[in-house]
C-alpha cells in the first residue's frame, strides 16, 4: 500500500485544572469580555511536561496495542522539560517498558516540536531503523504574570505511535512539507525564566507566513486542494489566528472546527496542533483526509497530510476520548494558579 | 539524605509497580522481594502489577515530612489493586474532601519528591479517579 | 527454658519530659544514668555495661555511637556499650539487651538507658525522621507521615468493629487525668473529650490531641544479678520476671489485618509464659499509646480485652485506678510524653514506681505484677517487659 508511515495509536492528556481568562483579566484590571480565549488548562502541583507526556503515551499504547518493547524510538518535543539537561524521553521509555533497545531524544522548536517529533519518528520507521516509533508533544507553558500570553499559555500532551503503512492502523501519512526560516517572533534566553515575544510581529511574518508557506508547499507538491480535505488542524495560540489562516487558505469552518480547541483549553504549545488532531481522530471516518499544519516560533511549520484508515473504528475506543479530559475540569482562581505554577516564592 | 543511586536503583519497581506473587500461599505484594512477607517462602514470582484498583483506606496528610511540605494537604492511601496487592501511594487529581474508601482509581506517573531545588526529581505511581468510564 | 538466676531492678532514674532547649542528648542520658545509680546507692564504677536505646540521633543530632559516648561522658570508658535501635521500641529493646546480658551471666551490673532529643529539629524534619520507622523506599516515598499510617489503622479498626471515634479518643482524656500527678510528665493538665475532638486534624481522622507530643527526655533502669546484689549488700524489691521482643511484617501494605499488632501478641504470649502468669494476673500496665487507637488495640493484643472490645474497657472505666486493669497511670505516651527512643524505658520506670509503692496519688494498692509494652513503627517490633515484686 502507499504512504510513508501509519499512525497505529494516538492519545492525549489534559490536566484537570482550569483558569478562566476572565479571572486573569480581573486581576489585571482588563476587560473580561475581550480575552483571546475562554479558559486554559493548568497543571497540578505534582505534574510537569514529563508526567503529561506519560499519560498521553499510555493512551497511545492502548490504542496501538503493541508490546512496549517493540517501540524502538521515542521523540519528545517540548519547550518546558523538567530538566534543562536530562531528557524526558528516557524516563517515559523506562516507565512504559520500552527500554533499553531504543533511540530516544528530546527536541525543541517551540510549538512545532510535537509535529517535528512525529516527522522524526516517521523518518526512522520509514528507513527501517525502528520497528515502531513514538512521538510526543508536551508542554506546561509559562506565561509571564501580567503579560498577554498569560491568558493562553496552557498545559497538555499528545502522543503518536508510528508504524510502517498498514490498513488496520488509525491513519496513514501520505505527505509532509516543512517550511523554516530564522524569524525570532518568540524566544527565551538561557537562564531567563519567562519568554519574550515580538507582540504584533508574531502575526504576519511569523505565524501566517510559515503556516501558509508549509500548507501551500504541501498542496503544490501533492496537487491536493483545500476541498480534498475533510479536516484541517492548525497550530492554535488563540482562536483568531487559526480561524483567519484557514479562511485565507480556502478552508471552511466545518473543516477546522473540530480541530480547534484553544478557546477552551488554551495554547498547549508543542501539543497544540497534535491535540487538535486527536480530537479530529476521535470523530473521523475511514477515508477522511486530514491536513495538519503546526507552527513553532523561531520559526517553522510542518504540514502533514494523512488519510484515516479502517483501523480507527477498532482502536478509537481503547482509550478515553479527548472529550473525557475536556469534561474533567476544576476551575481555580488566580491565587491557586500562582501556587500551582510555583510563582509565589520563586 | 539525598542519594542518586538509591533513587535510580528503585526506579523500575516504582515506575511500573513491580511486585511479587508467592507461589506457595498466593499472596501478591508490593514491592517485589525474594521472600514472601506472609509465609516466608522463597518461591516468589516477579510480576508487573495492574494499575487499576480501589482505595482501601486513605488519610489526608496535613503535617507533612520536609520533602512533601509544598504539597500539603494531600491524600495518602493504601490502594487495593485488581489482583489483591496493596500499594501505598498518593491519590491525586481529586479534592481531599471528595475522596472515598472504595473509589475506583488508576495509576499514573507523577512527581513525588525532589532532591532539593537543583537535585533530581523522583517520579512514581500515584492513583487518580478513573477517566472516561461513565 | 532454664532460668539462670534472677535479674533485679537495682535502681531507676528519669529526667522530666519536655522541651529541654538547654540540655543536649549527652546531658540527658548522663542525668538519667546518674539518677538510676543514685537510686540504687551505687557508684559509677559498679557498672560493667550500658545499652543506650535511641531512634534518631544520627538524623537529628548527626551523632551515632551513643554507647561509647555515654560511657565517656559518664566517666566510665571501658564498659561494654552500644546503641540499640528499634524505632520507638528502642528503649524496650535496650532493656531487653540489658536483661539478656545479666540473665546470661556474662554481666552483673548493667544500665539500660533510653534517650531522645526531638526538639533539635524543626517539625517537618522530625516528621521525616519518624517515618524512617517504616519502609523508606515505599512508605516514606509515598509521602506518609507516621501519624498518617496510624490514621489508616484507626479507619480499619472503626470500619471492622463499628467502634466510634468518641469512645476511642477517651484514651487521651484518661492519660491526661493521671499525668496531673506525675512530676516528670510533659503535660500536667486534664483535657476534656471535647477539647480532644476539636483539636486540629493532623491526618484524618487523628486529631492533634489524640497523638503523643514531641519532647526530650532520658530514663534509665539499672539491672543487676542475684550474685552482684548479694556482693553489694543490696536488697532489691523488684525483679524483671520477663523480657521479650518480637517482630511483625514491617509495613501495613504487606499485612492482612490492620487492626492487630501481631508482634504484641507474640511478645506478650512469650512474656506471660516466661513469667509463669496470665494476662489476668497483671496488676498495672504501661501501654504504648502513641495514638489513642493504638491504646485500644494494645488492650486487645495483650489479652486484657477481646478483639474489637478494647474501647469498651476504656469507656467503662476499667483502665482507671481501681478498675479491672489499670493502665498508663502516669500519663502514658500522650501526656507523660514520648521522646521516642526513651519511651520504652519510661514505661518500665513507671511500672517500677508502682511496684515500689512510689506512685503517689496514682498508686495501685498492693501492685505485685506490672507489664510494659513498647512498640516500634506501626508494630514492626514490640518489646514486652514484666516486672514483679520480689517474694
Amino acid at each position: 500500500m502507499s504512504g510513508i508511515a501509519s499512525i497505529l495509536g494516538y492519545g492525549a492528556y489534559l490536566p484537570r485544572y482550569r483558569i478562566p481568562a476572565a479571572e486573569i483579566a480581573r486581576v489585571y484590571g482588563r476587560n473580561p469580555k475581550t480575552t483571546p480565549i475562554k479558559e486554559k488548562t493548568v497543571p497540578g502541583l505534582d505534574e510537569d511536561s514529563l508526567t503529561l507526556a506519560y499519560e498521553a503515551a499510555l493512551n497511545a499504547l492502548r490504542r496501538a496495542a503493541v508490546d512496549p518493547s517493540e517501540i524502538e524510538a521515542v521523540f519528545v518535543g517540548s519547550e518546558s522539560p523538567p530538566y534543562a539537561v536530562k531528557p524526558t524521553a528516557t524516563v517515559i521509555a523506562e516507565a512504559l517498558g520500552i527500554t533499553p533497545r531504543l533511540y530516544a531524544v528530546d527536541m525543541e522548536f517551540a510549538c512545532r516540536a510535537g509535529t517535528t517529533a512525529l516527522l522524526n519518528a516517521v523518518g526512522l520507521v520509514h528507513a527501517g531503523l525502528a520497528k515502531y516509533g513514538m512521538a510526543i508533544g508536551t508542554d506546561t507553558a509559562q506565561g509571564r504574570p501580567g503579560d498577554a500570553l498569560e491568558y493562553t499559555a496552557a498545559a497538555g500532551a499528545a502522543a503518536y505511535i508510528v508504524s510502517p503503512p498498514r490498513r488496520d492502523a488509525v491513519a496513514t501519512i501520505e505527505a509532509a512539507y516543512s517550511y523554516v526560516t530564522d524569524t525570532p517572533d518568540f524566544w527565551r534566553r538561557e537562564g531567563q525564566r519567562f519568554p519574550r515575544h515580538g507582540s504584533r510581529f508574531t502575526g504576519e511574518p511569523a505565524y501566517f507566513a510559515h503556516i501558509m508557506g508549509a500548507a501551500r508547499g504541501l498542496m503544490e507538491e501533492t496537487g491536493l486542494r483545500p476541498s480534498d480535505f475533510r479536516y484541517v488542524v492548525f497550530h492554535q495560540p488563540n482562536v483568531k489566528f487559526p480561524t483567519r489562516v484557514a479562511k485565507r487558505l480556502g478552508f471552511t469552518r466545518e473543516q477546522y472546527e473540530r480541530g480547534l480547541l484553544s478557546g477552551i483549553i488554551g495554547n498547549t504549545y508543542a501539543a497544540a496542533s497534535p491535540i487538535g488532531l486527536v480530537n479530529v481522530l476521535d470523530a473521523a471516518a475511514p477515508g477522511d483526509r486530514i491536513l495538519l499544519v503546526s507552527f513553532g516560533s523561531g520559526a517553522g511549520s510542518d504540514a502533514i497530510s494523512l488519510v484515516v484508515e479502517d483501523g480507527i473504528l477498532d482502536r478509537r475506543g481503547r482509550a478515553p476520548l479527548l472529550s473525557s479530559y475536556i469534561e474533567r475540569r476544576k476551575v481555580i482562581d488566580y491565587a491557586l494558579y500562582l501556587r500551582y505554577r510555583d510563582f509565589i516564592c520563586r | 539524605m539525598n542519594s542518586v543511586p538509591r533513587a535510580w536503583r528503585e526506579r523500575i519497581t516504582k515506575y511500573r509497580l513491580i511486585g511479587g506473587r508467592c507461589r506457595k500461599c498466593g499472596k501478591v505484594f508490593y514491592p517485589y522481594r525474594e521472600f514472601c512477607p506472609r509465609c516466608g517462602s522463597g518461591d516468589v514470582e516477579k510480576v508487573e502489577l495492574p494499575k487499576r484498583g480501589r482505595i482501601k483506606y486513605f488519610t489526608v496528610v496535613r503535617s507533612a515530612p520536609a520533602e512533601f511540605k509544598r504539597y500539603e494537604p494531600y491524600v495518602a492511601a493504601l490502594v487495593e489493586l485488581e489482583n489483591g496487592a496493596l500499594v501505598p501511594a498518593q491519590i491525586t487529581d481529586v479534592d481531599p474532601e471528595d475522596v472515598r474508601e472504595g473509589m475506583e482509581v488508576e495509576g499514573v506517573l507523577r512527581r513525588y519528591r525532589e532532591q532539593g531545588e537543583d537535585g533530581i526529581i523522583e517520579y512514581g505511581i500515584k492513583f487518580r479517579p478513573v477517566i472516561g468510564e461513565e | 527454658m532454664i532460668l539462670m538466676g534472677r535479674v533485679y531492678v537495682a535502681g531507676i532514674g528519669a529526667t522530666p519530659i519536655g522541651e529541654h532547649w538547654e540540655k543536649s542528648i549527652r546531658d540527658l542520658m548522663v542525668e538519667a544514668s546518674l539518677k538510676a545509680l543514685d537510686d540504687a546507692g551505687l557508684e559509677r564504677e559498679a557498672l560493667d555495661a550500658v545499652f543506650v536505646g535511641n531512634m534518631s540521633s544520627g538524623y537529628l543530632q548527626g551523632q551515632e555511637h551513643l554507647g561509647s559516648l555515654l560511657a565517656t561522658w559518664l566517666g566510665v570508658p571501658g564498659v561494654a556499650a552500644c546503641k540499640v535501635e528499634a524505632a520507638c521500641a528502642s528503649g524496650g529493646a535496650a532493656f531487653h539487651n540489658a536483661f539478656m546480658a545479666v540473665k546470661s551471666g556474662l554481666y552483673d551490673c548493667v544500665l539500660a538507658v533510653g534517650v531522645e532529643k526531638m526538639t533539635d529539629a524543626p517539625t517537618e524534619h522530625l516528621t521525616s525522621a519518624l517515618i524512617m520507622a517504616d519502609d523508606q523506599e515505599y512508605t516514606a516515598f509515598a509521602g506518609f507521615s507516621f501519624v498518617a499510617l496510624n490514621a489508616l489503622v484507626y479507619k480499619a479498626y472503626m470500619e471492622r468493629y463499628g467502634a466510634r471515634q468518641e469512645d476511642i479518643a477517651l484514651f487521651a482524656v484518661h492519660d491526661h487525668k493521671y499525668a496531673v500527678n506525675n512530676p516528670l510528665a510533659q503535660y500536667r493538665r486534664a483535657v476534656t473529650l471535647d477539647a480532644v475532638l476539636s483539636s486540629p486534624l493532623v491526618a484524618d481522622p487523628l486529631h492533634l490531641l489524640e497523638c503523643a507530643p514531641t519532647g526530650d527526655g532520658a530514663a534509665a533502669i539499672l539491672l543487676c544479678s542475684e550474685e552482684k546484689a548479694r556482693e553489694l549488700g543490696l536488697s532489691p524489691e523488684v525483679e524483671a520476671a520477663a523480657s521479650t521482643v518480637a517482630t511483625d511484617i514491617l509495613s501495613l501494605h504487606d499485612r492482612d489485618d490492620l487492626t492487630t499488632l501481631r508482634a504484641t501478641v507474640r511478645a506478650a504470649q512469650r512474656a506471660y509464659r516466661m513469667a509463669g502468669i496470665e494476662a489476668g494476673d497483671v496488676d498495672v500496665a504501661e501501654l504504648h499509646d502513641a495514638f489513642t487507637i493504638l491504646g485500644v488495640i494494645h488492650l486487645e493484643d495483650l489479652g486484657f480485652a477481646k478483639k474489637g472490645e478494647g474501647w469498651k474497657l476504656v469507656k467503662e472505666g476499667e483502665i482507671e485506678l481501681g478498675g479491672k486493669i489499670p493502665v498508663n497511670l502516669m500519663g502514658g505516651l500522650k501526656a507523660r510524653g514520648h521522646p521516642v527512643g526513651a519511651t520504652g524505658i519510661y514505661e518500665i520506670y513507671d511500672v517500677a514506681l508502682q511496684l515500689l509503692g512510689r506512685a503517689g496519688a496514682n498508686q495501685v494498692e498492693g501492685a505485685e505484677i506490672g507489664l510494659a509494652q513498647n512498640v516500634g513503627g506501626v508494630g514492626g517490633t514490640v518489646a514486652v517487659t514484666i516486672l514483679r515484686r520480689v517474694r
